[in-house]
């Protein structure tokens, strides 16, 4: 265990913190920023918002909810749709210091491999993510609950890409290291978990109507980590590919309570909401705390 | 992390004054997120969690100023902060009110804690020698007390006990009517900034509008404070706002 440079589905990256999918923009960060982010980028891989086939507006407002020591949010995936991230996105994204993973949806498995396949073609990708807490249309199922579904899904796209195939996994399943296993034996080269909690929240109204626009939502932030950390290492358990750890990670302290559960990786996600330079803050401590316990960092 | 070297009370509100010697000066109408450095959480529903996105009412050699409304478990902590301790600041944030360029009379319009960003602007016409108008609407008189922070407010309140008895957008008329080449500069709760967008779509004005949205991050990261505009799709408020041209949009109000 190290606080410095990592190897990763054959990926050096400098350190073991990134960006949980969909909470960090780095595009309108670099405008806000301006051009010195590139200098103190915060994260050692930078992970897309998910890319869906077609352009989506994302679910009508309100798509916020603050929860105790947490979020729950209902936001839609919004995105470009896959030329508009591949013709815009990407070539701008290329200008990070660090290598980009690019997450995607679909809910068949010819869209998945239809996105697949034409991010892996892309020289600026290094790896590519499944975003499978997504229904499918033809059974209903959601693609990521169950071994069987993800199975058929991961064996179908491995002879597509050589590239790293990192599957997020969600939490609202039974038997999440189940899911894990069936994902590593049909090709996975990684695992990233957890995805958000499904969650509902209250309309303030008292009504006990939902008050996200897009009904149910999930939740994120520290009042989820104690049960992430039980999945990580759930997980761990039970496969051998690498992790990606997420969920509520505030601190270093809660990096290393990541790294000790087995992730290789630590992402970051609600808590670059509260503090848009988390990553750089959570990754210093992560190394004092690695340094004073004898761990040797690069 | 700041300080809070002030703390001041104005009626129903909260002033605070935090130095950010090193930070970039701001511009009018746009905005900073908000946490107490100490506490921030344990209120109600255990809450805050995230951080709160407020207009800056001034920035100038005591620091930069904002304008509270006890208004949840956030703003309620906020209230609390007395000098000396710690905040949590991140901004300037946003595209502010553009009003360069033009000689036209600026009518500022603002509805409770809406007359914040509305001061900055107004002391920066103000130098730059405009004609400018100012008139704020407010709930009651305990209220109303945050109009001390414009020069020359016209106020109105909505129980009559201060200033016009009746909504803001009715004195926002008559100017409009005595002046209609001017621009309009408002920002107010959602019912307010529609009926200020919908008069001057009806007038034929030009009309900046500054949102409210809730927030969790105030830099594009998280795609939660989108407001839909005309035509279809969304906008964010944090970044393609707060500060919007009416145009834009089909309306103020949250989807029913």
């Amino acid at each position: 265990m190290s606080g410095g440079p990592v190897a990763f589905c054959g990926l050096e990256l400098a350190h073991p913190i990134l960006n949980g999918s969909g909470t960090y923009d780095a595009l309108a960060a670099l405008e806000v920023f301006g051009p010195g982010l590139l200098e103190r980028f915060p994260f050692a891989a930078f992970v897309s918002k998910t890319i869906t086939l077609e352009p989506r507006a994302g679910n009508p407002p309100p798509r916020l909810y603050e929860a105790p020591a947490g979020l729950i949010n209902s936001i839609g995936l919004p995105n470009k749709g896959l030329h508009g991230y591949l013709e815009e996105d990407l070539p701008r994204l290329a200008a990070l210091p660090v290598p980009l993973i690019t997450n995607v949806m679909g809910s068949t498995v010819a869209e998945v491999a239809a996105l697949v396949e034409a991010a892996s073609a892309r020289a600026e990708v290094a790896a590519i993510e499944l975003n499978v807490s997504c229904p499918n249309v033809r059974t209903g199922l959601d693609l990521g609950a169950d071994p069987h579904e993800l199975a058929g899904l991961v064996a179908d796209l491995r002879p597509r890409t050589a590239k790293p195939l990192i599957v997020k996994l969600t939490p609202n399943t039974a038997d999440v290291a189940r899911v894990a296993q069936a994902a590593e034996a049909a090709g996975a080269d990684a695992v990233s978990l957890i995805n958000t909690l499904r969650a509902f929240a209250p309309h303030p109204d008292g009504s006990g109507a939902p008050w996200l626009g897009g009904g149910s939502g999930g939740m994120s932030g520290p009042a989820v980590r104690a049960v992430a950390l039980a999945q990580v290492a759930a997980v761990a358990r039970r496969v051998s590919i690498p992790i990606v750890g997420m969920g509520g990670v505030c601190s270093g302290r809660d990096a290393k309570r990541f790294l000790d559960a087995g992730a290789r990786l630590v992402a970051v996600g609600t808590e670059s909401f509260r503090d848009p330079a988390a990553g750089l803050r959570i990754r210093r401590e992560l190394e004092e705390i690695l340094a004073k316990s004898g761990v040797l960092t690069a | 992390m700041l300080r809070v070297a002030a703390r001041r009370e104005l009626g129903a509100y909260v002033v605070i004054v935090a130095p950010d010697p090193e930070g970039p000066a701001p511009e009018p109408g746009q905005f900073y997120m908000l946490a107490a450095g100490e506490r921030w959480g344990g209120g109600e529903d255990e809450r805050p969690h995230l951080p709160r996105a407020l207009s800056v009412l001034r920035a100038g050699a005591d620091g930069l100023e904002f304008l509270l409304d006890d208004v949840g478990p956030g703003t309620a902590r906020l209230c609390e902060l007395r000098p000396g301790d710690p905040l949590w600041v991140a901004g300037p944030f946003g595209r502010g009110f553009r009003v360069g360029g033009d000689e036209r009379a600026v009518l500022l319009c603002g509805g409770g804690v809406g007359a914040a960003p509305l001061a900055l602007l107004q002391d920066r016409l103000r130098q730059a020698g405009r004609a400018q108008r100012a008139l704020l609407g407010f709930r009651d008189g305990e209220h109303a007390r945050g109009a001390d922070l414009l020069h020359g407010a016209r106020v109105a309140t909505d129980d009559g006990s201060a200033g016009h008895h009746g909504p803001v957008t009715e004195l926002l008329a008559a100017e409009l009517a005595a002046e209609p080449q001017a621009l309009v500069c408002a920002c107010g709760p959602p019912a307010m900034l529609e009926a200020v967008r919908a008069l001057c779509a009806a007038r034929g004005a030009r009309a900046q509008l500054a949102l409210e949205a809730g927030m969790a991050c105030g830099f594009g990261a998280c795609f939660g404070c989108v407001v839909p505009v005309r035509g279809g799709g969304y906008l964010r408020v944090c970044v393609d706002g707060p500060v919007v041209d009416g145009e834009l949009l089909e309306t103020c109000l949250a989807p029913a």
